[in-house]
């Protein structure tokens, strides 16, 4: 059922090869400017040897992909990849993939406001953001991501989530499951058991969702949980819902056969080859400029520099050998730095110019705690007489640093 | 004159203006011919180069559209804007993406339909956007429309800058393409353009500058020149190499200093205010080297790579403990030493983010197999990002493995409120004299010492380092001082 024939995969992006940014070439003219990504189809067309019958037999209905990597980053490259570089007239993909333990935000969301950053730092646990819009959620190898690729006009959802419904049911005909109208799947009308975002672009479209077949969910909702308190902000936040695996439901409900049952759904409904072609998205010869994309998703830049502008404000307490005090702390934070800070500690606990040099020293770093260590400690190299002080000052640092 | 025909249009324009004669003299002292300089807000030009012209007529004659917010299907009527791609005032071609909005899930991108300039964005970011309603207002150049005005300009001058009728086509470009053709005094009309009806890309400009040989040069007129050359007619003449015209579109970037660097300039700030001296030697590791290769395995076998820091470290804090100011501190006014009892020994770190400091809590205490395990630790936190500030406060002396990525002799900078730090150099095979005097292989590092010069003097560093070297060169001698 499942060939491995990346020769066969890139011929049939060829003849539909078509780069977002096509500024059209005028045909009469000897010296063709032809812009990156039309290139590099025409050197797969060297790079192929494809019998003419798997042309034909891809040049129906659609391709169905899987990845064979675990990396979210390499996956979510591959899907920004396919998004900006192939021509789906005619040709919608499917594409599987399943990851590693990570957990992937919406583009536009706040990582503080939704998940709990030192918890997944101590676990292994990635960050990632996506490009498309939507809620947070929780990938492991037991959970199976669906990316439907069309053109914009084809662009439907509810279509989508048919498929999927349809394709559950031809493994276990009596499962319950429902499309909601916020695009999500319910087990048993109220657990969840998928979630949906998309993404439109000026010619083409991709939904994606989720499927969770045997997640950990102990770990699912420990790290979904955010201990930031006193965070404002606009960015779109999570609707939380109670979740179940399809495997207590029912044995047979393996990923492996989920996606087998998937894939032949989709085959039947777009008319095409059911067989599903494996793809490695590091190779470059097959999408070309894929990894620097990758690189670009793992940048702080993207993953935290990208939340919208949000302010903090909170009140930590300071317990110290001696005495019991609070302290609040307001900041804002825009595009991952520290726009402003504001640290109101109790009267003469700290000398006001230590706390004005601290507020100073963390306007314009980034807001992250191996950061806010760094700048902590060159501070504190000013100050190491007064015992009392010191230790107060250490203490007023690691209290600030939990906030981040 | 045609001249003031132009410069009748160019008041039109919401610019200043004011007009120079400016009569130039070639070197005969003959009149050539008289040249208006004229100047507006911010540049000068000459008529032989039209191109503020060409920006006043596009700025002038340009149209603005209101490109509406297109549907985005599945009956959506309202979105959010969640970030904008450009400003008010930027330059945009076709296809560009413009910003970002979202609803219900889905992100769209949306994307120009025109090329122009940004004139107006109608909603702020978190603003509900309306689908048919405008969104933003563009500056078209308005090829289409406006012949007339332009083709009134150009009959003036000989240059073809301007919109031009040349074989009955337009020469269309982006203004940011014609900038580039402007400052390198190509004329738009030479150019093939390759882009959709013709359009001339960057590309093209660069391809056509590639071609160019020499024609940039503009040539003096005949009269001028005395040639000296034509006297000695015997000698061939060699072509003199002309350099092709380099396009160099880089420009200077200038950002903040923040985080990591930001506490660097703190630190090092501070650094300044302490008299350093330095004291330099090198070292035989010929007999460590050999030692560590047989450790090595050993150590790897219960889980540690054994590098050669933790024989430094230890040999270290044996010296401190031989001469303890340099494992101490003055404070602000060098009025009183603190000798420090712990040796916390720092090592530097060079991280993607930039130089980290993390010190191994208490040498004096471990044994070299422990120091090993703390480094290993600290490394592992240190490549993760997640050293804590325990572990970089309260280090009292400094080691800079600078050797690892390479170099002999170094001049290290003292963290304060330490007095002294030590840079190690690579480790090399050299030639040396043995007892014998035999020449042999030997491994050698060199070390270089600096320290506060306000209360360590260089006779007691040099003692240290002769310390230090001498459990280093002969690591057998460390037994001695296992407890």
């Amino acid at each position: 059922m499942r060939k491995k024939l990346p020769g066969l995969c890139t011929i049939s992006l060829l003849p539909h090869c078509t780069p977002r940014r096509w500024q059209g070439v005028s045909t009469g003219s000897n010296s063709m400017l032809i812009p990156f990504s039309m290139k590099n189809c025409f050197q797969l067309l060297y790079i192929l040897k494809v019998p003419t019958a798997g042309l034909k037999n891809t040049a129906k209905g659609g391709l169905i992909l899987q990845s064979t990597s675990n990396n979210i980053y390499q996956n979510l490259a591959v899907e920004d990849w396919i998004h900006d570089h192939m021509n789906l007239e005619g040709k919608p993909i499917l594409f599987l993939w399943r990851n590693s333990p990570t957990v992937v935000i919406g583009r536009h969301q706040n990582p503080w406001q939704e998940c709990n950053i030192n918890l997944m730092r101590e676990r292994g646990i990635k960050l990632a953001r996506r490009r498309s819009g939507g809620g947070t959620v929780y990938h492991d190898m037991g959970n199976i991501n669906l990316t439907f690729f069309t053109t914009k006009t084809k662009y439907n959802r509810m279509e989508n989530l048919k498929l999927v419904i349809r394709a559950l049911k031809a493994v276990q005909p009596q499962l319950d499951v429902q499309a909601t109208d916020r695009f999500d799947l319910l087990l048993e009308g109220q657990f969840k058991i998928s979630g949906t975002a998309s993404k439109i672009g000026r010619t083409a479209a991709y939904h994606h969702c989720t499927l969770l077949c045997n997640t950990d969910w102990i770990s699912l909702s420990s790290v979904l949980k955010s201990p930031y308190q006193g965070i404002k902000s606009n960015a779109t936040p999570s609707v939380p819902s109670l979740v179940k695996n399809l495997l207590e439901n029912d044995d047979t409900l393996t990923c492996e056969v989920l996606m087998e049952s998937i894939a032949a759904e989709y085959a039947a409904y777009h008319q095409t080859d059911s067989n599903i072609i494996l793809i490695n998205p590091t190779d470059e010869t097959v999408f070309p400029g894929i990894n620097k994309q990758a690189e670009e998703l793992q940048t702080w830049e993207w993953i935290y520099g990208k939340t919208p502008k949000f302010s903090v404000n909170t009140s930590l307490n300071l317990l110290s050998e001696h005495s019991y005090s609070e302290m609040k702390i307001h900041v804002d934070v825009k595009n991952g730095r520290v726009e402003d800070c504001n640290i109101d500690a109790p009267d003469h606990w700290l000398p006001q110019e230590m706390l004005d040099k601290l507020r100073t020293r963390f306007v314009g770093s980034k807001f992250c705690q191996c950061e806010a260590t760094v700048l902590i400690n060159a501070l504190l190299r000013t100050y190491p007489k007064d015992h009392e002080l010191y230790s107060k000052w250490h203490l007023l640092c690691e209290k600030v640093k939990t906030i981040m | 004159m045609a001249a003031a025909r132009v410069l009748r249009g160019w008041s039109r324009s919401t610019r200043h203006l004011s007009c120079v004669h400016h009569i130039q003299m070639c070197s005969r002292g003959h009149v050539v011919k008289p040249k208006y300089t004229c100047l507006f807000g911010y540049s000068s030009f000459k008529f032989s180069h039209p191109h503020r012209l060409l920006r006043t007529s596009s700025t002038v004659n340009g149209q603005i559209l209101q490109f509406k917010l297109s549907d985005i299907g599945e009956g959506i009527t309202e979105v959010t804007v969640k970030e904008w791609y450009v400003k008010e005032g930027d330059t945009v071609s076709q296809f560009d993406s413009i910003c970002e909005v979202q609803s219900d899930k889905a992100s769209v991108t949306i994307t120009s339909r025109y090329d122009g300039i940004i004139r107006k964005l109608y909603y702020d970011v978190d603003e509900i956007a309306l689908v048919g309603k405008p969104l933003i207002d563009i500056e078209t150049e308005a090829l289409k429309d406006s012949e007339e005005d332009v083709v009134e300009t150009p009959a003036v001058f000989h240059d073809e800058h301007t919109h031009q009728e040349i074989k009955g086509h337009k020469t269309l470009a982006t203004p940011a393409v014609r900038r580039l053709a402007m400052e390198n005094n190509i004329k738009l009309s030479e150019v093939v353009g390759t882009g959709k009806d013709s359009r001339i890309l960057k590309e093209d400009i660069l391809n056509y500058l590639a071609k160019q040989t020499g024609a940039i040069l503009p040539p003096s007129p005949k009269s001028e020149i005395i040639p000296p050359l034509l006297k000695s007619e015997t000698t061939q003449s060699i072509p003199v190499p002309v350099l092709k015209p380099k396009v160099f579109t880089g420009k200077d970037r200038t950002e903040p200093i923040t985080g990591f660097e930001k506490a660097m300039v703190k630190t090092m700030t501070m650094a300044m205010k302490i008299p350093h001296f330095g004291y330099s030697d090198e070292v035989d590791l010929t007999q460590l080297v050999k030692l560590r290769e047989e450790l090595k395995p050993i150590a790897l076998a219960r889980g540690i790579k054994l590098s050669f820091m933790p024989f430094f470290l230890k040999a270290a804090s044996l010296g401190l403990l031989q001469f303890p100011i340099l494992n101490a501190s003055v404070d602000e006014n060098c009025q009183n030493i603190t000798y420090k009892a712990s040796h916390n020994i720092g090592i530097a770190m060079d991280t993607e983010q930039g130089l980290i400091v993390p010190n191994v809590k208490n040498v004096q205490l471990c044994s070299v197999f422990e120091i090993a395990i703390e480094l290993n630790r600290l490394q592992k936190l240190g490549s993760a990002k997640q050293l804590r500030t325990v572990d970089i406060t309260g280090g009292t002396f400094t080691l800079s493995n600078i050797g690892s990525i390479g170099g002999t002799y170094a001049k290290p900078v003292i963290l304060p409120p330490e007095v002294a730090i030590g840079a190690l150099g690579a480790i090399k095979a050299l030639p040396r004299f043995n007892e014998k005097g035999e020449v042999i292989k030997a491994q050698i590092m060199n070390v270089s010492w600096s320290a506060d010069h306000r209360i360590i003097d260089g006779a007691t560093v040099a003692r240290f380092s002769n310390v230090w070297k001498s459990f280093l060169e002969n690591p057998a001698s460390m037994l001695l001082e296992l407890k």
